[in-house]
């Protein structure tokens, strides 16, 4: 398959996730939003891992070995990364559902004063 | 590597420190002391006494510039734990874990100040982020502290979201994270690494805060507790501009023509919501939040001017904003009330912080013969040698003259007012607490008279 179907795919994942955290109101669906952002640059950095492998392949087949890898290997990274965020994120949102019994983000607006 | 490598391993200590002392007195002057180490390594790096040779496969490049810059940030540190350590207490029960997290993200500074690769950069933002979330939270039963701390975290996991995409299109166009190869990247790919820089200077905006990215710095300074955003609003924030400054440097100088104008607009922006919202507030906490916003403005000059002057200005700048904003904050923190009228009166009550809080304001308003009037002057003059407009300039001493107008505020509330009530208190000082504020205040005025003391290591 072409990249352009897995930039267009990615882009479209990315641009949901970007429009939920605008728009909705509710903490957990915000980072879920977060989350499907990450997970569409995920997507877009394996497909350019292939898609430049490829082109190094058909342009000098002979130092083809690890080309185009370091972008398979940033996405483990970000994985890495977006767990740790979880934990942190979901213990952020647990206390304050502890402390006001509601997970809305229209709360936040409080501290404008 | 040294203070990349040691910060973590102090930091594992401080955490098990927690579980074997009991006592808040031993926990506290360990992290002061592994502090000190931290930056006698640091320094030791400097002088080419590095302990570790890895390698490191091009992703990391220690360069002069970054190891003074960690030297900066971690004797701001050093001063701010030796004033504030006993005001971390006041927090909460996890001491331990709070020196251990402030060491997590020197960790971050560490490989902020050294990145030779976008991975390197993510990598070092987010440690240094995902502490700060949990630091600005840290105050649980305060409604004020959560609000902060979920914004704050909604919101710099957004911005990773959009520095990640950013990295991914630039990958796309370029294949390879490297910043070296970015500046010599291939042709025919432009739309994708015009859109993937244009997505990372929208994440690094927000990151340090920059105008129209700026919105959610006021709440969360004003809602962690005092004592973290101390070290939010300087140290974290000098570290974030030198990635700033590097990522510049490497992958957008090359065709540099297109982003000026983008960041002029940027500038003029932080300069003018930072300033003019700061004349507006009545809490000297939140004032010091858009304060911090305006003094980003210029910080931001220093991509803008990128030279030799700009490096030297960004040092200047982050050691002498750095010190002045610590030492206010600390003094901020002994106070009952954090309003300007809190002030009132504090030279007949406490004439020592009285006159050491003028010197830091005087510094952040930048006047002469303080640190704060050079380090300005290195960036506007940064910014001439580069081209830019006479009127950006111009604008940019306008702001700081309107900046004058709030910082004074304060030093008009501390001499020429009197306290009205009785219940405006100032929390008792040790002997300790002013010596260190005053060396504070002498390393500002020595700096504003001998700046070139700092660039030394630079070149030699």
């Amino acid at each position: 398959m072409p990249v352009n179907y897995y930039i267009f795919v990615a882009l479209a994942l990315f641009s949901i996730g970007v429009v939920g955290v605008l728009t909705r109101r509710n903490a957990i669906i915000v980072f879920m939003c977060i989350e499907i952002m990450l997970n569409a640059v995920n997507l877009l950095l394996v497909a350019f891992s292939k898609m430049h492998a490829a082109v190094y392949a058909a342009a000098a087949p002979a130092t083809v070995t690890g080309t185009g890898i370091d972008g398979q290997l940033f996405v483990f990274f970000i994985m890495v990364v977006a767990a740790a965020e979880v934990s942190v994120g979901l213990a952020i949102i647990v206390m304050m559902y502890r402390n006001i019994h509601s997970v809305d983000i229209n709360f936040l607006n409080r501290l404008k004063h | 590597m040294n203070a990349i490598i040691f910060s973590a391993i102090f930091g594992v200590v401080m955490m098990f420190s927690g579980v074997f002392f009991s006592s808040k007195q031993l926990i506290r002057n360990l992290a002061i002391g592994l502090m000190a180490a931290l930056l006698v390594l640091n320094a030791a790096e400097l002088q080419g006494y590095g302990l570790f040779d890895i390698n490191l496969n091009n992703m990391l490049h220690f360069t002069s510039f970054g190891l003074v810059f960690n030297c900066i940030a971690f004797a701001a540190t050093f001063i701010y734990l030796l004033l504030s350590a006993r005001d971390i207490e006041q927090v909460g029960v996890n001491l331990a874990e709070y020196f251990a997290l402030i060491f997590f993200i020197l960790c971050g500074v560490g490989i902020a100040t050294s990145f030779n690769s976008l991975l390197m950069l993510f990598l070092a933002i987010e440690i240094i982020s995902i502490p700060l979330y949990i630091l600005t939270g840290s105050d649980k039963r305060n409604l004020k502290s959560n609000e902060a701390s979920l914004k704050y975290f909604l919101m710099g996991a957004f911005s990773t979201g959009i520095m990640l995409m950013g990295i991914a299109l630039i990958y796309g166009a370029t294949g390879t994270f490297s910043l070296d190869a970015i500046a010599t990247a291939t042709k025919g790919f432009e739309t994708l690494l015009t859109g993937g820089l244009l997505l990372l200077l929208i994440a690094m905006s927000f990151k340090v805060s920059a105008a129209p990215f700026h919105f959610w710095t006021p709440d969360v300074y004003d809602g962690a507790p005092t004592v973290f955003t101390s070290f939010m609003a300087t140290i974290v924030k000098a570290a974030i501009f030198a990635a700033f400054i590097k990522l510049f440097e490497k992958a957008y100088l090359p065709s540099v023509a297109s982003w000026k104008a983008a960041l002029t607009f940027i500038i003029v922006a932080t300069l003018f919501i930072g300033n003019i919202t700061a004349v507006f507030q009545q809490s000297v906490k939140r004032m010091l939040a858009y304060s911090s916003i305006a003094q980003a403005g210029f910080m931001l000059f220093a991509l803008f001017g990128y030279s030799d002057f700009g490096k030297e200005g960004i040092l200047l700048y982050a050691a002498a904003y750095s010190a002045a904003t610590i030492g206010i904050f600390a003094i901020l923190l002994k106070m009952s009330d954090y309003t300007f009228d809190g002030y009132n009166g504090l030279a007949k009550r406490e004439p020592v912080l009285a006159f050491v809080n003028t010197i830091f304001l005087l510094s952040l308003a930048g006047i002469p013969l303080t640190a704060g009037f050079f380090a300005k002057y290195y960036m506007l003059v940064a910014a001439v040698k580069s081209g830019a407009s006479l009127w950006l300039v111009i604008f940019a001493v306008l702001c700081a003259a309107v900046s004058v107008y709030y910082y004074f505020r304060v030093i008009q509330a501390m001499y020429f007012k009197t306290a009205t009530t009785e219940d405006v208190t100032t929390a008792p000082v040790t002997i300790n607490f002013k010596v260190i504020l005053i060396v504070l205040a002498a390393i500002i005025v020595l700096l504003g008279l001998f700046p070139h003391w700092l660039f030394t290591k630079v070149y030699f």
